[in-house]
């Protein structure tokens, strides 16, 4: 510890970083702390408070609205994480070649991107229209009859989640491009003259090299597919029949419209360690050997 | 798949060649229409007069094409006022982010001080927290915020910051994407153009200022594009905490636009274009560095 400046380094480290570290403590530490504590409680900011101990969480066992949040966010997480990662995976798998074309095309892929859930929300608010959008009336060209879309409960939560990978998969695309310049030419050479297919060489070579950045697009749509809201607002409110009433939907209805924020505060935690543990199975199931970052 | 062979030479172009080429520019053809088809075809819409929106709607250049849609949208909401309350959350957000992120990624980095790695460590781990647990209890500490929006030394008796910008602005301040991208910056500068500044004498805030910060202009002009347009584009919370009329962002007006008009496909169509201009146009002047800022975020 004798450098030149040890001990001035010491306190501009910290100085440095005193304004996120303060923000991390008021925004970050005291809430998930009084998340905690709201969360044994019937706390609404107005009234008088009563500690319930574990009572929101019994409520929640018995809450037929939780279930069904539950199931529609889990629903929308098994269509969703998978068609996510084939799209992302599938576009940069064509775009990773030499030809002029492919920025022009990396452009048009990204575009949905940059525009808000919002945005992106309402353009698929009049894509869907049962009589007029452009979905309904291609369809029509092959003799389909389409479906109400967002107006039918069978098919609300599975146009919600076309709209979420449309919109995101372009990210995604990003990442694992830079993950295919990690794949070495050299393998996939050799295979070639030992006579692998395309399939093969994908299958054996391609995939395996990109386990990381699989693992990574996972997890981040996972965690993006549990928290899914912006399009179940904007689009139906969680209808028809509460067929898109997403968990994250549900808390915020309980919390900010009800005001039962103490019982929002237990959903939210239950989600938090949902999220968790799916994040952990997947990191598992993506690299059972066990190498990470 | 179709990835075939960009390096391997190739002596002539076989009959297999050209079909997987063909193959390739029809996929890539498809996706390309279908991100960009219902971009273009809301553009159409939003020119067209109302009775052409649904009697026409598959054409794409209107009859008769009508600005009336975009004066409706200023005309029945405060659309304007909703611009400028995002343009000021969106360049607010990018300045400090740009600002807290560089000076606490270059501490975290290249400045020594005991704590240093767990708190690099804690910032990082906290990138993993869903945004939704800590919701409810931010907006209790902006409502009991003391001294502001009428309340008492101990927050009680108004509404703190809520309604405010600063409801916004604050907690989002110093995220810890912004950190961690800024310290995968410094980090890769030498620490030998520090040493020699503080053997000078140097000041550590000069040495940071005037040495190490401008040689990450690149990463700040990409952390400023991606935090301005996460800015702008941001719902749920601003949703949340901004619900005086007045305060009100872009996305916020437009999501209550799909309610009140519901059918009125062309002024909704007109507000989803001036929702999307800010974004897009700063995507197409800047595209090569946020596409460089996304990829490396991602494999870092």
């Amino acid at each position: 510890m004798s450098r030149p400046g040890a001990r001035q380094q010491a306190i501009s480290g910290w100085l440095f970083i005193a304004v996120p570290v303060v923000l991390f403590v008021v925004f970050l530490l005291v809430p998930i702390v009084a998340a905690g504590v709201m969360s044994l409680s019937d706390y609404s900011i107005i009234g008088e408070t009563t500690w319930l101990g574990l009572e929101n969480y019994r409520r929640m066992l018995a809450d037929p609205f939780f279930w069904i949040a539950m199931r529609n966010t889990v629903v929308y997480t098994v269509m969703f994480v998978p068609l996510g990662l084939v799209t992302a995976l599938g576009s940069a798998l064509l775009l990773n070649r030499q030809a002029r074309t492919v920025k022009l095309f990396r452009t048009f892929f990204y575009i949905p991107v940059v525009s808000s859930t919002v945005a992106t929300a309402t353009i698929w608010y009049w894509l869907l229209n049962p009589q007029h959008g452009l979905f309904n009336v291609v369809l029509g060209w092959f003799g389909i009859n389409g479906p109400a879309w967002l107006y039918d409960s069978k098919w609300a939560m599975f146009a919600i989640v076309l709209m979420s990978v449309w919109a995101g998969f372009g990210a995604n695309m990003l990442i694992f491009l830079g993950g295919l310049q990690g794949v070495p030419q050299e393998l996939v050479d050799a295979a070639r003259v030992d006579g692998a297919n395309a399939w093969q060489r994908f299958r054996h070579i391609t995939v395996p090299a990109l386990s990381r950045t699989t693992f990574l697009v996972s997890t981040l749509l996972v965690i993006a597919a549990f928290q899914v809201f912006d399009q179940a607002y904007v689009l139906t409110k969680g209808g028809p029949g509460n067929s898109t009433l997403t968990i994250v939907y549900y808390i915020y209805n309980k919390g900010f419209d009800r005001l039962e924020m103490g019982y929002a505060s237990a959903m939210s935690l239950v989600l938090f360690v949902i999220i968790l543990v799916v994040s952990l199975v997947n990191a598992r199931l993506s690299d059972p050997a066990g190498r990470r970052a | 798949m179709t990835t075939a062979a960009p390096r391997v030479p190739q002596r002539r172009r076989t009959v297999r060649s050209r079909v997987t080429g063909a193959l390739w520019l029809v996929a890539t053809a498809v996706l390309s229409v279908s991100t960009i088809a219902p971009l273009v075809w809301t553009l159409a819409t939003s020119f067209k007069p109302a009775g052409e929106v649904l009697s026409s709607a598959l054409r794409l250049v209107p009859s008769e094409p009508t600005i009336q849609n975009y004066l409706d949208v200023f005309s029945t909401v405060p659309f304007g006022r909703y611009f400028v309350n995002s343009l000021v959350i969106a360049v607010g957000g990018a300045l400090t982010n740009v600002f807290f992120g560089a000076l606490a990624g270059y501490a975290l980095a290249k400045l020594r001080f005991p704590g240093r790695t767990a708190v690099f460590g804690v910032f990082l781990g906290s990138m993993m927290i869903p945004t939704i647990v800590t919701l409810i209890p931010t907006f209790i500490v902006l409502r009991s915020f003391p001294l502001a929006g009428g309340n008492d030394i101990l927050g009680q008796g108004g509404i703190g910051l809520i309604n405010s910008y600063a409801a916004v602005l604050v907690p989002y301040a110093a995220g810890p994407f912004a950190i961690f991208f800024m310290r995968q910056f410094f980090a890769s500068l030498p620490d030998e153009l520090g040493e020699a500044a503080r053997i000078d004498g140097a000041g550590e805030f000069r040495i940071f200022t005037r040495i190490y910060l401008p040689l990450t202009a690149p990463g700040l002009a990409v952390l400023g594009i991606l935090t301005f347009q996460a800015g702008w584009n941001t719902f749920l919370w601003p949703l949340i905490v901004l619900n005086d009329p007045n305060m009100m962002t872009v996305q916020v007006g437009l999501a209550g636009f799909v309610n009140n008009y519901e059918t009125a496909y062309g002024p909704l169509m007109a507000g989803t274009v001036i929702a999307s201009i800010p974004v897009l146009v700063v995507f197409l002047f800047a595209q090569r560095y946020i596409i460089q800022g996304v990829a490396s975020s991602g494999l870092k």
